[in-house]
């Protein structure tokens, strides 16, 4: 009690504005003030979408009523919804691993290259990653086209039979895969090849002291190294390959007989094109837990190893 | 543990740079031989030759009898010490230390006995769990030591082990691998720029220069009889002083004359050695531990010289002293108690017995 009046009394009125200004001076203060347009348009473009998606979910189809998780169980009860599960989790981590073993095998091959050829070859293996997907999409769809598939008519002249590419479930489930993966190996290489370069060489050089074959070398040295990036590149890549909506949309637009949709363009069709967006945002939140589970453990074994290694 | 023979052997990389310029050597077995050169004279390339880090370009690298010059560094039977420990970061101490035996597929309990018995050796048993970001710098050196025992190879290589450690650690540091040699008396090769440390450690020091070697010796024969001018000044700190001169020859006594008027009287022993050099330019080196206050000695030969101090610095248990003559700069060691001052005229002596001619033309030691 004593000490609450003591401060009252030795906080006069002059001294209001020199506390205002001090507080103004303060780090954490200035430091809010600069990241302010940056929460406020994660906020306005991340956090209230959202926020109103959950909102959305829970209403039926006219909007008019809450009705509570009901959207989720009936998705849950829907064949073609928990084909739309299988596919996206086929999708998502056929490509994932993929893009990662590719990424990795061009990675080691543009490490070995001298310096000067290697800024060429990772300029143009990058080409995949910088052109909009919609569009090298619409190249590729013009490749597996059934009537001048180009793939096809080299299939043809190895005397190897023409391939249904997006005509069959699962060939138009590979051709998917196939896009993505051309799409985003690059990504995979290019983080990948940054990692490489940062384990020293004198762990290398330790190494093959130490009796270590080349394989060895990789095994123990490389791979151990690179966990944390390839752990970190893998989970961005997972996000993006799961929400993926464009290639699936220009290639197959879910088809043949919606055996392609991934939770995005299922969400799009339900939501938009058949007008059920309650629905519809119900579809896009499936993704949510999946994703915030794995990022969970990926992002926890990362701080472990980074507060006992580096 | 074995002997090492280079012969002729030649570094040269794209370009033509020559790093290594054919050096010989013989390094015997047990023995600890320290390279020792300012950076770029070859040192380490030579050390990572013999470790087969980096290819021959010509001549012959031989261990034990063998001739390596193709065998990767794993079939080498060797060991290295790196400069920064290279440790492997997601592997604990005990990892680090039996990763060479584990490769090379040791039954588990000859690896534990080995990795024990090195942690005994180096003082890190209570470290083996640890990985190696929470070790001080001294502890990972030890670890990075350890790694190399453990593996009992033909020989040890290190390649300026030292050198990120503070002075204080360094020092310590030092003794504790002398130690290790004289417990487990694999052959030794260490390489570093340091002399003090090249002197203490080795059995026999190699001093190199641009590629070539300068000198092979004891550390006391390099310290008391340099070859070149480049091994006088590189060995003892601080380095020894050279002085520009005239031998003259006057009624069969030989006579430096130094700049400033000033000349001292070559002893009687070494004018046989000097008379070719009689009337010439030659460098006079003098070590300052050689160059002292005037005093009685019972070392025979001083010579009278009278220098101006520009800088004293007392060191607790001598004193430098610096002196500038006609451009050649000078250090002499001090009694503390001397009153030195600096501006004020100081009489030294310079103990002819351990002075050094050197002809200016070859830069060899006369």
């Amino acid at each position: 009690m004593a000490d609450g009046s003591m401060v009252m009394q030795g906080a006069p009125a002059p001294m209001a504005g020199s506390s205002l200004r001090r507080f103004a001076r303060r780090r954490s203060t200035v430091a809010f003030l600069m990241t302010l347009p940056l929460i406020l348009v994660i906020g306005g473009l991340v956090a209230w979408p959202a926020g109103y998606a959950i909102y959305l979910s829970m209403l039926n189809r006219r909007m008019t009523q809450f009705i509570g998780l009901t959207n989720f169980e009936i998705l849950l009860e829907s064949d073609s919804f928990r084909m739309v599960i299988f596919q996206s989790v086929f999708f998502a981590v056929t490509a994932v691993i993929l893009k990662a073993l590719i990424g990795f095998w061009l990675a080691h091959m543009l490490h070995h290259i001298p310096t000067q050829g290697q800024r060429k070859w990772r300029g143009m293996l990058l080409v995949p990653w910088v052109i909009p997907p919609a569009l090298s999409t619409l190249g590729w769809w013009w490749m597996f086209d059934p009537s001048y598939s180009s793939i096809n008519w080299l299939l043809n002249v190895f005397a190897v039979p023409s391939v249904p590419w997006l005509g069959e479930p699962w060939w138009a489930r590979i051709s998917v895969i196939i896009v993505n993966v051309w799409y985003g190996a690059p990504f995979f290489m290019i983080m990948y090849l940054a990692a490489l370069k940062s384990v020293p060489e004198a762990l290398y050089e330790a190494a093959a002291i130490d009796g270590a074959t080349s394989w060895q070398r990789l095994r123990y040295i490389t791979l151990p190294m690179m966990r944390n990036i390839i752990s970190i590149t893998v989970l961005f890549s997972l996000i993006v390959t799961f929400a993926n909506y464009d290639i699936v949309r220009v290639l197959t637009n879910g088809g043949p007989r919606d055996l392609t949709h991934v939770f995005a363009s299922y969400a799009f069709q339900v939501g938009i094109l058949a007008g059920n967006i309650p629905r519809g945002a119900a579809v896009s939140l499936f993704m949510f837990p999946i994703l915030g589970v794995i990022a969970f453990f990926v992002l926890r074994g990362i701080n472990k190893r980074n507060r006992e290694e580096a | 543990m074995a002997q090492v023979s280079l012969r002729k052997v030649v570094k040269a990389y794209e370009g033509g740079v020559q790093a290594v310029k054919g050096i010989d050597l013989e390094i015997a077995d047990h023995e600890f031989v320290v390279l020792v050169g300012p950076s770029g004279c070859g040192k380490s390339t030579t050390l990572r030759m013999i470790a087969g880090l980096e290819e021959i370009t010509g001549g012959d690298i031989a261990i034990g009898g063998t001739v390596v010059n193709d065998i990767p560094p794993r079939d080498r039977d060797i060991a290295m010490v790196f400069q920064n420990y290279a440790l492997y970061p997601h592997m604990s101490v005990y990892d680090n230390m039996a990763f060479g035996l584990t490769l090379r597929k040791f039954p588990k309990a000859e690896i534990d006995k080995r990795v024990k018995e090195a942690a005994r050796i180096l003082d890190i048993t209570p470290l083996l769990e640890r990985k190696p970001k929470a070790l001080s710098g001294g502890q990972r050196q030890r670890v990075a030591m350890g790694r190399a025992i453990v593996r009992d190879p033909k020989v040890f290589l290190f390649d300026e082990p030292l050198s990120n450690l503070d002075a204080k650690l360094r020092v310590q540091m030092r003794t504790e691998i002398k130690k290790v040699h004289q417990t487990v008396k694999t052959t030794t090769i260490y390489v570093t720029h340091d002399q003090v440390e090249a002197m203490t450690l080795a059995d026999r020091v190699v001093v190199m220069n641009h590629g070539v070697i300068e000198q092979v010796g004891p550390p006391q024969v390099l310290y008391h009889t340099p070859a070149t001018r480049f091994v006088a000044g590189f060995i003892g700190s601080p380095a020894m002083n050279f002085i520009p001169a005239r031998l003259e020859e006057a009624s069969g006594a030989l006579r430096l004359h130094l700049p400033g008027g000033m000349s001292v009287d070559i002893p009687e022993a070494r004018t046989a050695r000097y008379r070719s050099y009689a009337g010439k330019d030659v460098v006079f080196g003098i070590r300052p531990e050689h160059l002292t206050d005037d005093k009685p000695t019972d070392k025979t030969n001083p010579a009278p010289m009278i220098l101006t101090p520009e800088v004293i610095e007392p060191m607790g248990m001598e004193t430098l002293a610096h002196f500038k003559l006609e451009g050649a700069e000078l250090t002499a060691r001090l009694d503390p108690a001397t009153p030195a001052e600096v501006g004020q005229p100081l009489r030294l002596i310079a103990h002819m017995d351990q002075m050094h001619l050197i002809d200016p033309t070859t830069d060899k030691v006369i």
